[in-house]
């Protein structure tokens, strides 16, 4: 199991091994010490990743074949700038999607581009660039089903991945 | 059984055919126009058994030559329940009058042949029925395992010859396998014949895979690979399976072409901020930036005679269609439709350029001229995407999707009028289509 075969990152703090290892990525994620502590599943705990994920806020949203920062947006990326601040022994993996209705190729480089532009702004608020590694799906890993706005707008996004240990 | 089809070797023998009497007439020939084309009546005669052995093949080769030419859409074989005559020796002479009855444009018989060691031997002709001409003897041997590409070259020489234009029925076609929820979608990386048959998956689904290109000879494919951790070009070979990252910098790397001469590789690398087009040298993994723009820059596709490439762009606000030299520098718009334009592919003919359009929440395969002049959409759907050229530039294969939470892609044919639409089996969901070639 992976977190990207579940399609939210919630399921990554559950099997953060698994999470670590995500895609195989041998120079990333695969940090020193990262055994699952109990602690970091734990929503309560301000230093957890499930604190990150749901109270910080781990994604943003784009509009349609864009990249802009919205308001909310830049508001979500100040919380995960403090957090990530505070909690200098995590690095970062920032995943870039798009919805359905775009082609792949173009999908795969609006993707890169929403991840670059999260981390562009969390490096002007003085998070390490050697923390952060950023990756495109595009298309392809689709959160919502539906081919409606309803299930678009949640997939038009960039998702901020927080692990223990650290990139290359 | 994997059939290692691309080392096999078929051999064809032209032979003669005692003369009859002719009447003059113009070559029998269908034109290919812009306008409605009705399909050319013709009669593809059950193909003959020389001896026991061969009884499984005969009828097998006969369907698939059939299937082949009746689904160009260019021609209708008549049913057999019509004929007048039979063919029951493949040596005596035809009674034209019998097939002119029936309307019978031109006739095909053939006999098939296998021998103790499992080399088959094909023998057809091809006759002008209103002229009363043998247009063309011609025998293949090869082992029987090829009798299906032994099939497809009967019905490409028959195709070339009455249509006057290069045939493409043996080719293959490299895909993506696609299986499992839209939530959770497995891809492989396949190749099967142009038909959908004889399919053979080169990768697992492991990892995420892309959109794949055979190379000139279609031995070795690019595609794009998430086996990294990141989306990486990669290059493998098709018999040993062997492959490897292009780009040895870890970069995005995607939408990858061959150059015609196969020595290149052009494709999309992205730092995130932008991503621009770059060639590769396969030999050296020496690389050059073509483009250099804050914009999108990908789908990079070679004019055939490697000097110009194609691709898109939105430089200039929203996804367009540019031309630009192969080695860069300046670049000229050319899609001026409504909507936006993406994943353009140069015609093996060099006289056009197949696009995806998107206007107003609908997806089209269409065709314009290289200087984006004579655009036409040759079909619409609520997906339909990544155009790839038959070998002779007649038929362009592409994807559909369809929408909502059970939405999964097809793969479908269309010819360049847009009349003839038609799904390709394949055993799972496919996408990503990539036309071989003829092959050797």
């Amino acid at each position: 199991m992976t977190c990207i075969k579940i399609g939210m990152t919630l399921a990554c703090v559950l099997a953060l091994t698994a999470c670590d290892d995500f895609r195989g990525n041998n120079s990333g994620m695969n940090g020193n010490g990262s055994g699952v502590d109990p602690s970091l599943t734990d929503v309560n705990n301000p230093m957890s990743v499930g604190y990150f994920n749901q109270t910080i806020g781990d994604r943003v949203l784009f509009q349609v074949d864009q990249s802009i920062l919205t308001p909310t947006a830049i508001s979500t990326l100040d919380g995960q700038v403090s957090w990530l601040l505070e909690n200098t022994n995590f690095t970062t993996k920032i995943e870039g999607h798009a919805d359905e209705q775009g082609t792949r190729e173009y999908n795969l480089a609006l993707g890169a581009r929403r991840a670059n532009v999260v981390r562009d702004y969390l490096v002007s608020k003085g998070i390490a660039p050697n923390r952060i590694d950023i990756v495109t799906y595009g298309k392809e890993r689709p959160l919502a089903v539906c081919s409606i706005e309803e299930c678009w707008s949640k997939n038009r996004r960039a998702v901020t991945l927080v692990a223990t240990g650290l990139l290359d | 059984m994997i059939i290692n089809i691309l080392h096999l070797l078929i051999l064809a023998v032209l032979f003669g055919f005692p003369a009859q009497s002719q009447e003059n007439s113009g070559p029998l020939r269908i034109e290919i126009t812009e306008g409605i084309i009705e399909p050319m009546p013709i009669a593809v005669t059950q193909f003959l058994a020389e001896n026991a052995g061969a009884e499984a093949f005969a009828s097998q080769l006969t369907d698939v030559i059939i299937r082949d030419l009746a689904g160009s859409g260019l021609f209708r074989n008549i049913d057999p329940s019509a004929y007048i005559g039979s063919i029951s020796n493949f040596n005596a002479p035809v009674s034209f009058p019998d097939w002119k009855a029936i309307n019978a444009q031109a006739l095909i018989t053939g006999a098939v042949n296998l021998t103790s060691d499992n080399q088959m031997v094909v023998k057809f002709r091809l006759f002008d029925v209103f002229g009363q001409e043998n247009l063309i003897g011609l025998q293949f041997a090869a082992s029987s395992q090829s009798w299906r590409r032994m099939s497809h070259k009967v019905a490409d020489q028959v195709y070339a010859r009455l249509t006057g234009e290069d045939p493409y029925f043996d080719s293959r076609v490299a895909y993506i396998a696609e299986e499992g929820p839209k939530s959770n979608r497995k891809k492989r990386l396949a190749v099967m014949d142009y038909d959908g048959a004889n399919t053979r998956y080169l990768t697992g689904s492991e990892d995420i895979v892309l959109a794949p290109r055979f190379s000139p000879n279609a031995r070795e494919i690019i595609y794009t690979s998430y086996e990294t951790g990141v989306p990486q070009v990669f290059l493998m070979n098709v018999d040993t399976l062997s492959r490897r990252v292009l780009d040895s910098e870890r970069n995005m790397t995607f939408a990858p072409r061959f150059s015609p001469d196969g020595r290149n590789v052009v494709m999309s690398l992205s730092n995130g901020a932008k991503s621009d087009i770059y060639s590769f040298d396969i030999a050296t993994g020496q690389k050059l930036q073509l483009t250099d723009t804050a914009a999108i820059d990908t789908a990079p596709s070679y004019a055939p005679d490697g000097s110009q490439i194609v691709f898109e762009s939105d430089r200039g606000g929203g996804q367009q269609i540019y031309v630009m030299s192969a080695n860069g520098g300046s670049a000229q718009r050319i899609s001026f439709g409504k909507g936006r334009y993406g994943t353009p592919v140069w015609s093996p003919r060099g006289d056009m350029i197949a696009f995806t359009n998107i206007n107003n929440g609908r997806f089209h395969i269409g065709v314009m001229r290289t200087d984006g002049s004579d655009e036409k959409l040759l079909t619409g759907s609520f997906l339909d995407e990544g155009p790839t050229w038959s070998p002779n530039g007649r038929v362009i294969m592409f994807f559909r999707e369809t929408q909502g939470s059970v939405g999964a892609p097809s793969l479908f044919s269309v010819d360049i009028t847009g009349q003839f639409l038609k799904m390709v089996p394949t055993l799972t969901f496919g996408s990503d289509p990539a036309w071989s070639g003829l092959l050797e």
